[in-house]
């Protein structure tokens, strides 16, 4: 038997209902191209969510107070006002994890910026000034404050775009202004670049940074410290920080062990996998209904080729009256299947990258187009084919050439 | 040198219908020469459509002989039987069986596509030669329903030969064609047979084809009746024209 011979008959039957066999192929299309989409689609949100997250600062380490004791009938406080968190808990940090390169002591408080007539709801943020590091900020213009300044309680501040637009309406160049948070007079030094919205929706650049001694002797009046924020070597070796943090902290404050903590640590890598599961879930979902739309166009096929079976029941006579083989026969069929769905596959996989770049360029999304996406949907056709085609083609090869020569 | 094409020895088919064993034929034995232009000749249940498969090894006799060019096709599996039609025998059947919207060249080439002998080139040599027996040629590219029921017919003749087969097997090939139309066929057929020499076995139940064959072996009820050699052949070109001309009302 010759396969390129067969091959040949398989396309010339395929070129005689051009029409019907591409609506065959139209399931499998639609299915390929769906599965293409929708994995492009989850891909690019994951990707989304990650880089917005990383755009934070992906090895930062957050450690805040957790107060879990809570004494029966008694007011429970939100974690920023439990006094847990101190500066030796930094210093000790910073002296004995060697996997923490940058740290950074955090207090916040809420107020109202003042300048002249214009004023603006804000929060004040009292770091250190490694804080930009570790939340991969820069400064557009000026400058950061210093180590000295943070010793001298230092009236210095860095605000990010929103506070200046509302302070500055008329464009006036705030670097060197003076302007109050509550009732403290404070100097802006710098500007920092704007970041836009997170992944959640707030707004990054609404934001005032101060030395953390002054917002805690000034504004606060407090020795306690709301978080701490540390950056790890490399994002792997985050785990790895959080685990020398927690044992180091747990002796800090002598924490006995099968005690629970009083602080929590909690790594961007985390935060990141939280709100991917969320999309990797959502992504599996569709996958599956675009995986069903599949195999209802492998369906399809089965149905067609069982029709044209029977419809050319005297082409087979025919074909076996004249020296065809069942297993020609049966080769034949198979390959028409297995060419409608490739060609369906190949056509699907187009329509599928065509749309995954729409999609992403209607949502200012990355493309992402994963490979193995391509490869497992163009390899589900071809599979498709061969079992979808399979049945009728035995059936049409086991036809008997007298009987099928009869038939009406 | 022994020139016996078909050799039958007491051919028996039965046919097991519910509790009934039906004999389709009942012992029948006839020999074809190379050359030989026989019409197979019976009524409706005269057996002449089970001789017709067996002969053209579709079916296989449950008692007897058949062998077709020296091969005993009994003892042939179903795959050996499809290449033994594929070299040896050209069908033409009585409702031409072309594929549709497919053009007569690609119809005739058919059985060579399940030769691997043959390549591309070849086939469509091969193909345009047997086009040209038919006296087709011209009209290589037209699909069935671009063509008469006599020049279909003519493209199912030219796609019995192209395998250069040493029967060609006819069933009723005339049945679907006016008498004009008929004794064109005919007319081509005699001379394939006259002057190509090929033998040719003739299936039919008009004793008007009959005439035109070298012998006729009549089957009834599942016998050989009568097998006799025609005297005087009808020619049938001489019969095409003393067809009334103008024969259309």
């Amino acid at each position: 038997m010759n396969i390129l011979n067969i091959i040949r008959i398989s396309f010339k039957a395929i070129q005689r209902n051009k029409l019907r066999s591409f609506l065959t192929m139209l399931g499998i299309i639609i299915g390929v191209a769906a599965v293409i989409t929708m994995m492009s689609i989850g891909e690019a949100s994951k990707q989304n969510i990650r880089s917005s997250l990383s755009s934070m600062g992906s090895n930062m380490i957050s450690i805040m107070p957790y107060n879990n004791m809570a004494m029966p009938g008694g007011v429970r406080l939100s974690s920023s006002n439990v006094d847990i968190l101190t500066m030796s808990d930094v210093n000790q940090i910073e002296k004995n994890v060697d996997l923490v390169n940058h740290i950074s002591p955090g207090v916040q408080s809420s107020g109202q910026a003042i300048k002249g007539a214009n004023n603006w709801p804000t929060t004040i943020q009292g770091v250190s000034p490694d804080y930009l590091t570790i939340r991969a900020l820069t400064i557009k213009d000026g400058v950061n404050f210093s180590d000295q300044q943070v010793r001298e309680f230092a009236k210095v501040c860095l605000v990010g775009k929103t506070v200046v637009d509302n302070l500055f309406p008329n464009g006036e160049d705030p670097i060197g202004q003076t302007i109050r948070f509550g009732n403290i007079p404070m100097q802006i030094i710098g500007v920092l670049t704007p970041k836009g919205q997170n992944t959640f929706g707030q707004d990054q650049d609404d934001i005032i940074i101060a030395p953390y001694t002054t917002v805690m002797k000034r504004i606060l009046a407090t020795t306690y410290l709301q978080s701490i924020y540390a950056s790890a070597v490399s994002e792997e070796m985050s785990d790895s920080a959080v685990t020398q943090i927690t044992t180091l902290l747990r002796q800090a404050h002598k924490i006995r062990a099968g005690q629970d903590d009083d602080f929590m640590v909690r790594t961007q890598a985390e935060l990141i996998n939280m709100m991917s599961s969320t999309s990797s879930m959502m992504t599996t979902l569709l996958t599956a209904v675009a995986g069903i739309s599949l195999v209802i166009g492998g369906i399809g096929i089965m149905n067609i080729m069982y029709v044209s079976v029977t419809e050319r029941t005297r082409e087979i006579g025919l074909r076996m009256s004249i020296g065809a083989k069942g297993s020609d026969i049966l080769f034949q069929f198979l390959i028409e299947a297995m060419l409608i769905s490739v060609a369906g596959g190949l056509i699907g996989v187009i329509l599928g990258l065509v749309s995954s770049y729409i999609v992403s360029s209607v949502l200012h999304w990355e493309l992402v187009i994963s490979q193995m996406s391509i490869i497992i949907s163009f390899f589900v056709c071809a599979f498709t084919g061969v079992f979808f085609g399979y049945y009728p083609a035995l059936k049409a090869s086991r036809l008997d050439p007298i009987e099928a020569l009869r038939y009406e | 040198m022994d020139d016996t094409i078909l050799e039958i020895k007491e051919l028996r088919r039965d046919f097991i219908m519910g509790d009934q064993v039906v004999h389709a034929l009942k012992g029948v034995s006839f020999t074809v020469s190379k050359g030989e232009f026989i019409t197979i000749m019976g009524s409706s249940g005269s057996g002449k459509s089970t001789m017709l498969n067996i002969l053209g090894c579709l079916d296989k006799p449950t008692n007897g002989d058949y062998l077709l060019d020296k091969v005993a096709v009994k003892t042939l599996s179903r795959n050996q039987l499809a290449e033994l039609r594929n070299r040896k025998i050209g069908f033409v059947f009585q409702a031409y069986n072309l594929l549709p919207r497919t053009t007569a060249l690609e119809n005739v080439e058919l059985p060579l596509l399940y030769n691997p002998t043959y390549n591309a080139s070849q086939r469509r040599e091969r193909a345009m030669h047997a086009l040209e027996q038919v006296r087709l040629a011209e009209r290589y590219d037209h699909t069935p329903n671009q063509l008469s029921g006599g020049q279909q017919q003519r493209v199912a003749i030219a796609r019995a030969l192209v395998n250069d087969p040493v029967m060609i097997l006819a069933d009723e090939a005339t049945g679907n064609l006016d008498t004009r139309t008929s004794y064109e066929i005919m007319t081509l057929v005699q001379d394939l047979n006259q002057k190509e020499g090929k033998t040719i076995v003739f299936v039919t139940h008009e004793p008007d084809i009959a005439s035109f064959s070298s012998r006729t072996v009549m089957l009834r009820d599942g016998r050989v009746q009568k097998d006799s050699v025609n005297e005087n052949v009808r020619s049938a070109k001489e019969s095409l024209d003393a067809l009334p001309v103008t024969d259309d009302y």
